[in-house]
């Protein structure tokens, strides 16, 4: 005799520990591919999760095998022109007649290809840039929902219980299924007064009428007074926390002294605004603006990937990012952020003129100005003038980074500001 | 397409009514009253009950003999956990089943791979899993296959009988699982690891071939568990202790070999000598050798086991059909996937990679069955025993007494040779070209059934390794023995296995490799 086990709501995810194993056991490899996938990404297409590739032969399980070499012999099916005796080439890696070797459908067999959840991924991400647990944790948040009333359901806990409603539905319910029997109720009693005031009070007839009058009364008694379906509970559903938009400029020095690792670098750190602002804002803008003696508004691509020769007047970005806030994103409307990252190279004139930017046309406008000096042998007058622009400003941070754990200080700042509001 | 029928000596049973719609059909001057279990393709859990009952009806009647079945229906998540932890319901945890399982689920997701239809346990009751989304056609295959095919060849092959304990494994099952558990607490999560991944490495050495292994429960190995620990701790202190002996008494001693005859069970000897070892360890090795114990009649039987099943599944539904218990569009999606199952590509197709155990084992069984209904005058010549003899019988006794090495020397046709197309290549290191060997003509026939066997004999498909000798009054170094067969070399995984042996042991490991003629040559050592 067979039994039927339904096992469909049970023991989901049983192989979720053996993958955590997995994923602890080569977090070195994950890490570096990690961090190769990140280079590939634009900043705006962090959050989501990752095909990751390791190294096969990284994670192999190993067994006693058998080397080529000796001799084998082996039967294959469908013969359709040898015959005893014949003597063939060897065929070359193994396709077609050979058996064996080759994969196919050309995948690749030396990689181990995956999946990464988004959260795996972030984890990944942040572990790079050392940040503190609280802030890896509002990052990997889902955005916040509020729960709001949305009307009766006839399901739901019982804390939801809703109990004016679930009475009224109640009294409807047994007006409803009481009707039909009170009416012949009334009928009847009526037409038993009418023979008892016809003195035939004991006739069969009244007889008759008394037992239906007993069996009506007890059929209207027998209505529920309250019933499993009148039972009405207040519905709440998630309503996403009303959002509003920003728009976050990102400016990179790109004369010839920025490489590409100092790319690199600069691009973590717009990464990490940018998540910054989307836990906060739903719509984001991005403007790239690089510059060298002048400025341009790039796309992402260019942005990351031409190089060029040349002094480097800073100013010129302030400008260009000056002049497009006022044409395209008046402070009232959005939430303006920036940050810029260069080596600390400046025309020595210019930096003064920064600093008045900043001071009178910038800062006024925007949230939040983050610049990071990247590997800069030394402070330069850029930065003695930014660190006059930071005495002066609550909104404005900086900070010279080395290395990748360097970038999240720069952003401190915003972060506390955002858990005390 | 045209449905094979089954034999014509199957009586009419009476059905037990199902609620179904009902028609007469003509066919020919007779008319079969056809009444159908089911039509569409959505299962419920009465439709399956129904067509288990009828299933096993059939399988009783062609004698069957299996355990009680437990059929459990699933997600495809789940069966992709079920896959991951090689078909053990229950398992400790590994990374490399997080691996499986992260490779299933990719191509699962891509579509690159469906999962396969039935993971079925051999366990009394015996465990099979039916996928949530298959449909009703495909449920009743499996439940043929898995059920009352697979079920009974558990129950009846002798390996499965002399090597398995289905009572017993579950339990175990459970005890190694909570044993590792503790392990993890008490010596940290990747100590344990360590030693698994080396057994793991190992498992192909974990089993004996020769004596039968003991009853496995759970309350008894919990009981001896500790019991052992002690015992086996003190058994090795003797063995390695470094008292001063009596001179006479050591000299004696120092002549002895050890072990006295090579020992094939790697993972056995490691368990019981190795120097090193803490008591858990030694259980570890233990579990994991156990589980290589369970698992090895499956490896050694899987031609017989699959093509058993197939070949039950095609005759039990067949039975039904011609009963008028399926509809004609029930069996058109059956015989798809039966088809699909048992194709075998021939050697320059893209899609080949070796020979199909469901094709060839499936193919089998039904060439002794035709031997036994309709024999030729070759079989008759080839095959005097069973031509013509009761068919239900031969296949029975073909089933309990062979495992795929045995019963492809005794039972592969020249019918069947020729029908395969089959040839054999020889590939030599030393010659220029391959040659074929022999191919399906009456001089190759028997040539080719010996090649065909040899290739499922596991002895021959893995390299030979043996402990040849233990140093016991030196530096304890382990010597293992490659013995090899035409002069086939170890693959290029031999210096990490020997890292992993060495692991285990705790002291110097070398492996020597000996050749047909008996030239022993050291082809590498782990110096720890």
């Amino acid at each position: 005799m067979s039994t039927f086990v339904d096992r469909r709501l049970s023991g989901k995810n049983r192989s979720a520990v053996n993958r955590q194993r997995f994923l602890r056991r080569f977090k070195g490899q994950i890490r570096r591919a990690v961090t190769e996938a990140v280079s590939g990404r634009k900043v705006a297409d962090l959050e989501r999760g990752e095909k990751i590739s390791i190294p096969a032969k990284d994670l192999s399980e190993p067994v006693f095998h058998h080397g080529p070499g000796g001799r084998r012999t082996i039967v294959h099916p469908g013969n359709k022109e040898f015959v005893t005796g014949d003597r063939i080439d060897r065929p070359e890696d193994g396709g077609g007649q050979g058996g064996g070797g080759g994969s196919p459908d050309g995948e690749g067999l030396d990689e181990f290809v995956f999946e990464l959840t988004k959260e795996e991924f972030m984890n990944y991400f942040f572990e790079d840039l050392a940040l503190p647990d609280m802030v890896k944790k509002q990052l990997s948040a889902v955005p916040e929902v509020k729960k709001v009333r949305a009307g009766f359901v006839s399901q739901g806990n019982p804390s939801n219980l809703h109990v004016v409603r679930s009475m009224k539905q109640a009294l409807g319910r047994r007006l409803a299924m009481a009707a039909g029997p009170r009416e012949r109720l009334l009928e009847a009693e009526a037409a038993l007064a009418e023979l008892e005031a016809k003195g035939v009070g004991d006739s069969a007839e009244a007889v008759e009428l008394r037992e239906e009058i007993a069996a009506l009364k007890q059929r209207v008694a027998a209505v529920p007074f309250l019933d499993t379906w009148d039972l009405r509970y207040a519905h709440r559903i998630d309503q996403p926390q009303p959002t509003s938009q920003a728009v976050m400029f990102c400016i990179m020095d790109v004369s010839g002294s920025m490489d590409q690792e100092r790319k690199d670098i600069a691009k973590r750190f717009f990464m990490l605004l940018y998540l910054f602002l989307t836990k906060s804002y739903e719509k984001i803008d991005l403007v790239f603006i690089r510059h060298h003696t002048v400025a341009k508004e790039v796309d992402e691509e260019d942005f990351f990937s031409s190089r060029e020769t040349g002094g480097t007047v800073v100013s010129s970005a302030l400008e260009l990012m000056r002049d497009i806030i006022r044409s395209r994103y008046p402070s009232g409307a959005w939430n303006i952020y920036a940050a810029q990252a260069s080596d600390g190279d400046n025309w020595e004139d210019d930096s003064p003129r920064c600093r008045e930017l900043l001071v009178n046309d910038i800062l006024p406008l925007v949230q939040y100005y983050a610049y990071v000096e990247i590997q800069a042998e030394q402070p330069q007058s850029l930065w003695h003038q930014y660190e006059y622009v930071k005495s002066v400003n609550r909104n404005f941070a900086m900070q010279r980074i080395l290395g990748l754990e360097d970038i999240y200080p720069v952003f401190r700042e915003l972060f506390r500001k955002k858990v005390t509001a | 397409m045209s449905v094979q029928t089954p034999g014509t000596d199957v009586p009419p049973i009476p059905t037990p009514t199902a609620s179904a719609p009902v028609e007469d059909v003509g066919h020919g001057s007779q008319v079969i009253r056809r009444q159908y279990l089911s039509e569409g393709s959505e299962w419920t859990f009465d439709l399956l009950r129904t067509y288990d009952q009828e299933i096993g009806r059939v399988a009783a009647h062609y004698g069957l003999d299996t355990y009680p079945n437990q059929i459990e229906v699933i997600t495809s998540e789940q069966m992709i956990d079920a896959y991951s932890s090689v078909g053990m319901p229950v398992g400790y945890h590994h990374w490399s089943f997080g691996k499986q399982f992260m490779a299933t689920q990719k191509s699962y997701k891509r579509g690159q791979m469906g999962l396969a239809y039935e993971i079925v346990i051999n366990s009394n009751p015996c465990i099979a899993y039916l996928m949530e989304e298959n449909t009703l056609t495909m449920q009743a295959l499996v439940i043929a296959h898995a059920s009352y095919g697979h079920n009974s060849f558990f129950k009846g092959n002798y390996l499965f009988r002399t090597w398995t304990d289905a009572e017993g494994i579950l339990d175990y099952l459970v005890f190694a699982r909570n044993f590792v558990a503790e392990c993890e607490e008490r010596h940290g999560e990747e100590a344990v690891e360590e030693i698994l991944d080396s057994c793991h490495a190992l498992m192909n050495y974990g089993v004996d071939r020769y004596k039968r292994p003991a009853r496995l429960s759970m309350a008894k190995e919990q009981a001896r568990q500790r019991e052992r620990e002690a015992y086996l701790q003190s058994q090795v202190n003797l063995l390695w202790r470094t008292l001063p002996p009596k001179e006479a008494a050591e000299q004696a001693k120092k002549d002895e070999r050890f072990p006295p005859e090579p020992q094939e069970n790697l993972l056995y000897f490691i368990e019981k000598n190795a120097p090193r070892l803490e008591p858990w360890q030694r259980e570890l090795v233990r579990i994991v050798r156990k589980i290589a114990q369970y698992f090895y009649p499956q490896r050694q039987t899987q031609v017989m086991n699959e093509g058993w099943a197939t070949f039950w599944h095609y005759t039990l539904l067949n039975h039904l059909y011609e009963e008028g218990k399926l509809s004609d569009g029930f069996m058109l999606e059956f015989l798809q996937s039966h088809t699909n199952v048992v194709y075998q590509p021939p050697y320059y197709s893209r899609a080949y990679s070796g020979i199909n155990p469901y094709a060839l084992g499936f193919n089998m069984f039904r060439d002794i069955r035709r031997i036994c209904e309709a024999p030729t005058e070759e079989d008759r010549r080839w095959f005097p025993d069973i031509a013509g003899a009761d068919w239900v019988k031969t296949l029975d006794f073909a089933m309990r007494n062979f495992k795929d090495e045995s019963f492809i020397a005794q039972y592969l046709s020249p019918h069947l040779i020729r029908e395969m197309k089959l040839f054999a290549v020889v590939d030599d290191d030393q010659e220029e070209q391959l040659e074929i060997a022999a191919i399906h003509d009456e001089a190759g026939y028997r040539i080719i059934r010996q090649l065909l066997a040899d290739q499922y004999n596991l002895g021959n498909r893995e390299p030979n390794i043996q402990v040849w000798h233990v140093d016991v009054y030196g530096d304890r170094a382990l010597t293992l023995r490659h013995y090899m067969h035409n002069r086939r070399p170890l693959g290029e995984s031999t210096p990490e296995m020997l890292r992993h042996v060495a692991r285990l042991w705790g002291y110097d490991v070398r492996l020597e490799s000996v050749d047909e003629s008996g030239k022993v040559e050291l082809v590498g050592e782990c110096l720890v």
